[in-house]
């Protein structure tokens, strides 16, 4: 095991960390009712892995995420970050969702600010918000206010927000899933940038295969509610990818099938 | 090409040279008009005699006149005073229509009595009150802002800190919440007769009084506002690494903060009514008490000048806490201009 993670490390050049998944089931209490959302989910995510979480609306794929970030326990089984059982949130492991979710009372700097803020570090590492700032192209808004902002630059803040904390694993929730289709090209390309600069370990939930495809190393077809995994999809295709390659057609194919929908095809 | 810009170029004058002469007229009509309206004012005081014996006729008629060559002044040099003449020429219509009514005032009072005397006086007779008067009515309203500020400070903090509590704990919450129910929908002032035996003075008595007519809506709205805060925003800063300290200090009151200010503003309204209430029954100083003893003298005049006086402090103390909102929160977009 831990010559293999080794070996993974050499694969991705990387800080990101092993995030594993075992046996876990989770449900939620709605008026008495008992509403599973998960059944028996078991993955193991190699460190700097990109895999990316695709299913039905609604199946529970936003429910995993929230358990890996740590802001809620699973019912059953464990979840793991580099062996390490997870507990509760850590800056290790940072949220992106699919709101902006800035806080409209600070500015772009404070906004990023927010993590080393949190973990009491900010005084002696100021320098790294500006450089996560510079990173995701918004030096010149680092004065600005959240409602000064476009939808594209408000969740550019918000990656930035996450990435300042260096994460071992990015999770992201669906994040660019209310830009409109231009700036979420732009965004696709720039997260595969700093993913591929940075190292980290992503988990992607996403409803949009395309986007799966292009981003992702792997990606996790899950079913109805409660989720299981449907299919495990390795996307073996360097980067950067075009989405008119006819492999990732292929792929889409396959996967629309597997969530019912091969009559779009 | 010389006729299309010959013709252009009249075209674009015609339209601005109209532009300046409404300009010409509107401004300098109407800053003129304001002027003839305080030398109006100024020759009504001084060409008719007073129907009642005032003393400050005669100053204030000069007053007027100074003030009406400013105006004057002002007027046809607005474009050389920078902010200040952009200030007078905005404020002209204000000037012309005081202007006409302290006229119509003065006429109505001091020199044809069409108003019935004592309970309507002349503006002389305010004159009065403010240089002769003064040491008294200064001292009241020194006693007034004492006692407001102590009260209000003491309401406000309390509130905030009941709000939060309540907002942030549910055993808190189930605590004081009943007793929140209870207690502040009652008028502060039933509380009068109670606070007044109880406490050790009246002014101790005053000062409870005033924190709890602060202290009420300043809680509910605070309390309301942490209520109320996104639970995603919590989601973010918990996944950043923020202990609860950090979720109560710079999450749930920063963003509960735009409620607050609307409590701190109630607060700031009831406690007013309050004070002046307490001044007038109990404590033997501060404007309430000012007016009351104005009233047990007949002096109508001293209780129009104590009036003014109230209205400018309470007005200037909303004026202040407007500003510190609007410096606080200017991340908020479109807020109310005060």
């Amino acid at each position: 095991m831990v010559v293999s993670s080794a070996a993974e490390a050499i694969t991705y050049p990387a800080v990101g960390a092993e995030l594993d998944i075992e046996g876990v089931s989770h449900a939620f209490d709605i008026d008495g009712a008992v509403l599973p959302v998960l059944d028996n989910v078991s993955l193991t995510i190699a460190p700097g892995e990109f895999v990316a979480l695709l299913g039905p609306s609604g199946c529970g794929k936003s429910t995993l995420l929230r358990l890996v970030a740590g802001l809620e326990k699973p019912r059953t089984g464990t979840l793991r970050e580099d062996e390490v059982r997870i507990a509760g949130p850590h800056p290790s492991r940072v949220v992106v969702f699919q709101d902006p979710t800035l806080f409209p009372w600070r500015s772009v700097w404070d906004n990023v600010a927010l993590g080393l803020e949190a973990q009491g570090i900010l005084k002696a590492q100021r320098h790294r918000v500006d450089d996560v700032i510079e990173l995701v192209g918004l030096s010149s808004f680092r004065n600005a206010y959240p409602h000064q902002l476009s939808g594209g630059m408000a969740q550019r803040v918000a990656l930035a927000r996450a990435l300042v904390n260096d994460p071992k694993i990015l999770v992201l929730d669906e994040p660019l899933g209310k830009l409109d289709s231009l700036t979420r090209i732009a965004m696709q390309s720039e997260l595969v940038a700093l993913w591929q600069r940075k190292g980290f370990t992503t988990l992607l939930v996403t409803h949009d295969v395309e986007e799966a495809l292009v981003l992702a190393n792997r990606v996790i077809v899950l079913s109805d509610r409660p989720a299981r995994i449907k299919a495990d999809i390795a996307v073996a295709r360097p980067y950067p990818r075009h989405r008119g390659d006819p492999y990732l057609a292929d792929l889409r194919k396959q996967i629309l099938g597997l969530l019912g929908l091969e009559a779009t095809w | 090409m010389s006729t299309y810009s010959v013709s252009d170029a009249s075209a674009a004058a015609a339209p601005r040279a109209a532009v300046t002469l409404s300009n010409l007229s509107g401004s300098y009509g109407v800053g003129l008009a304001a002027s003839l309206a305080w030398l109006a004012f100024g020759l009504s005081c001084l060409y008719w005699p007073d129907v009642g014996d005032w003393s400050r006729t005669g100053s204030l008629g000069i007053g007027a006149i100074v003030i009406a060559a400013f105006i004057l002044f002002g007027t046809f040099s607005a474009d050389y005073l920078g902010g200040a003449g952009g200030a007078l020429r905005k404020r002209a219509p204000w000037l012309l229509a005081f202007g006409a009514f302290v006229t119509l005032w003065e006429l109505a009072t001091a020199k044809f009595a069409w108003l019935p005397l004592p309970f309507f006086p002349p503006p002389q007779a305010i004159l009065e009150v403010y240089t002769d008067d003064l040491p008294k009515l200064l001292d009241s309203v020194f006693a007034s802002i004492k006692l407001q500020l102590g009260g209000y400070i003491i309401g406000a903090t309390i509130g905030f800190l009941t709000g939060v509590s309540i907002g942030w704990s549910q055993k808190v919450g189930y605590w004081v919440h009943p007793v929140l129910r209870f207690i502040g929908p009652l008028p502060a002032t039933a509380w009068l007769p109670i606070a007044f035996f109880t406490f050790p003075s009246s002014w101790s008595a005053s000062t409870f009084l005033i924190a709890l007519a602060t202290g009420f809506p300043v809680t509910v709205l605070t309390w309301s506002g942490v209520a109320s805060v996104s639970n995603a925003y919590y989601d973010v800063a918990r996944t950043l690494g923020a202990k609860p300290s950090f979720l109560v200090l710079k999450v749930a009151i920063p963003a509960a903060l735009p409620h607050v200010f609307v409590g701190l503003f109630m607060g700031l309204g009831s406690s007013f009514a309050v004070l002046v209430v307490a001044e007038m029954i109990g404590v033997k100083a501060g404007l309430g008490w000012y007016l009351q003893w104005a009233q047990g003298w007949a002096a109508y005049a001293n209780m129009y000048a104590a009036l003014i006086v109230m209205s400018l402090l309470c007005s200037g103390a909303i004026t202040l806490l407007f500003r510190t909102r609007d410096r606080l929160l200017v991340w908020q977009k479109g807020v109310v201009k005060w």
